[in-house]
């Protein structure tokens, strides 16, 4: 799939955990301010892939990448990235809601206050626009006192997404955001993206099939390391042009 | 890795669905067989028969829509299972389209019995073998999955213009030089304008077979 502008630039990404190869020649151009879904078996890389775009694969131990990775032009894997600065580009949201045990309002300005900000009345309009952003702010404008573990899962996930907004990212990665929520919840979330990816560029991990179909615009398949087919979702989804993925989409691949 | 027997109940229900489908189309080949012998030999309990046939064509039609609609509901089916519920659901309201015309046909062959025969009655059950053999193929390509014998069929439906074609000329002659068949022309006329629709209901089907199987949605007739 040829995309003009890309917000993310992947060529040829070989990603080694010691012997073992867990990405293969992947080449992936990411458009911008839209919803991009991974989706794949257990293992074939999908997550790993994720953690490309903000250096969290940095953190294993004897993990070698080779490849090209570009964020708005700038190979982030340079010897002189800035990776504070790249970590606040990028914002990543996990499977399980992971809220620090503090109050709401500490949980969202946490990462503007690690960045330097002070003044308490920035911090205050921080918090509103970002619990806004999540559609949090109305009802809990009066509670941002309470624990964030006191909220309902769901909540909790909304407001680990407004955390990562607070430090005003360009790239949201999920990684399986609603599988630790019930049915209703996973669409509310799915709409919040709807209404994030008007700002941002979102990169979605997902087991659920559906969940792609419905919240992406662009959809990349991954079996064992490789990239089988990319492209935009209503095509995957109707008339996918490898048989593998094929296979995989319909429930027919175990 | 590939594991045929994940979706062995779904796969199964596709089946099923495919075998309903055929038994639709063979019920309407059964509807232009009996058509024409109803009009071949002026024999009412034939016709009859096809007017009764149409009611299966009906149940059908509404089985397996239903069957469809539960199988979207249940399965939520992608790819190319999506395609073949979702092009099932038009083919199949095309065959019963085909089932009414086939009625609307034998009604003129009923009006017509009893009454001395044109010379041309024989161009309509020779044009009724071209459409039941368009329908033949097509059934015979879906369960083949064979895009070479749709497109062979869709060729077909050019003969079966041709033939009505031929046919309104014949009646406008007829009725310039014998006026008093007038009424046994245009009938007749009319069992061809029928059965040509049924090719073209024919040819739409054989689209959504060329879109279950190659995911690609374009115009065959030309």
């Amino acid at each position: 799939m040829i995309i003009e502008k890309p917000k993310i630039k992947v060529e040829n990404l070989d990603l080694y955990y010691g012997s073992f190869q867990a990405l293969k020649k992947v080449t992936i151009s990411i458009e911008e301010k839209k919803i991009t879904s991974i989706i794949g078996p257990s293992g074939c890389g999908k997550s790993t892939l994720l953690r490309v775009f903000n250096r969290m694969n940095d953190l294993v131990e004897g993990i070698r990448i080779e490849g090209l990775v570009e964020i708005d032009g700038e190979n982030i894997y340079a010897k002189d990235t800035n990776m504070v600065a790249l970590r606040k580009k990028v914002g990543m949201v996990f499977q399980r809601p992971n809220p620090f045990p503090l109050s709401i309002y500490d949980n969202v300005i946490y990462g503007p206050r690690v960045h330097g900000e002070r003044n308490r009345k920035k911090l205050d309009e921080i918090v509103e626009k970002s619990l806004r952003a999540v559609l949090l702010f109305d009802e809990l404008k009066d509670k941002l006192d309470r624990s964030a573990l006191s909220l309902s899962l769901e909540s909790q996930q909304r407001l680990c997404i407004s955390r990562l907004l607070a430090v005003q990212p360009d790239v949201i990665l999920l990684d399986e955001p609603c599988s630790a929520l019930d049915p209703m919840a996973t669409l509310k979330i799915e709409e919040l993206l709807q209404v994030l990816k008007n700002d941002y560029t979102i990169l979605i991990v997902t087991h659920n099939m559906q969940q792609a179909a419905r919240a992406s615009d662009n959809t990349f398949y991954m079996l064992l390391g490789e990239m089988i087919e990319y492209g935009p979702t209503e095509q995957v989804f109707t008339n996918p042009k490898d048989k593998r993925t094929e296979d995989y989409i319909t429930g027919r691949f175990g | 890795m590939i594991n045929e027997g994940i979706r062995a109940t779904f796969d199964q229900e596709l089946k099923e669905l495919s075998d309903q489908v055929m038994a639709m189309g063979i019920t309407v080949m059964e509807m232009i067989k009996k058509s024409m012998n109803a009009f071949n030999k002026s024999d009412e309990k034939l016709a009859q028969e096809v007017i009764k046939l149409d009611d299966r064509v009906d149940k059908y039609n509404q089985d397996i829509e239903t069957k469809c609609v539960q199988l979207l509901a249940t399965q939520q089916p992608m790819a190319k299972d999506l395609r073949i519920i979702a092009s099932t659901m038009r083919i199949i309201s095309d065959i019963e389209r085909m089932g009414d015309y086939m009625v609307d046909v034998t009604k003129f062959a009923r009006r017509l019995m009893g009454k001395p025969k044109l010379a041309s009655a024989g161009d309509v059950p020779k044009m009724a073998e071209l459409v039941e053999k368009m329908l033949q193929e097509t059934l015979d390509a879906i369960s083949k999955k064979d895009l070479e014998l749709i497109t062979k069929v869709v060729e077909d439906d050019e003969n079966v213009d041709a033939a009505l074609r031929n046919m309104f000329d014949t009646a406008m002659l007829e009725i310039e030089k014998r006026p008093l068949s007038a009424r046994e022309a245009i009938y007749q006329l009319f069992m061809a304008r029928y059965l040509e629709r049924v090719a073209d209901h024919i040819t739409n089907v054989c689209e959504r077979v060329y879109y279950m199987e190659t995911g690609e949605l374009k115009e065959l007739h030309v």
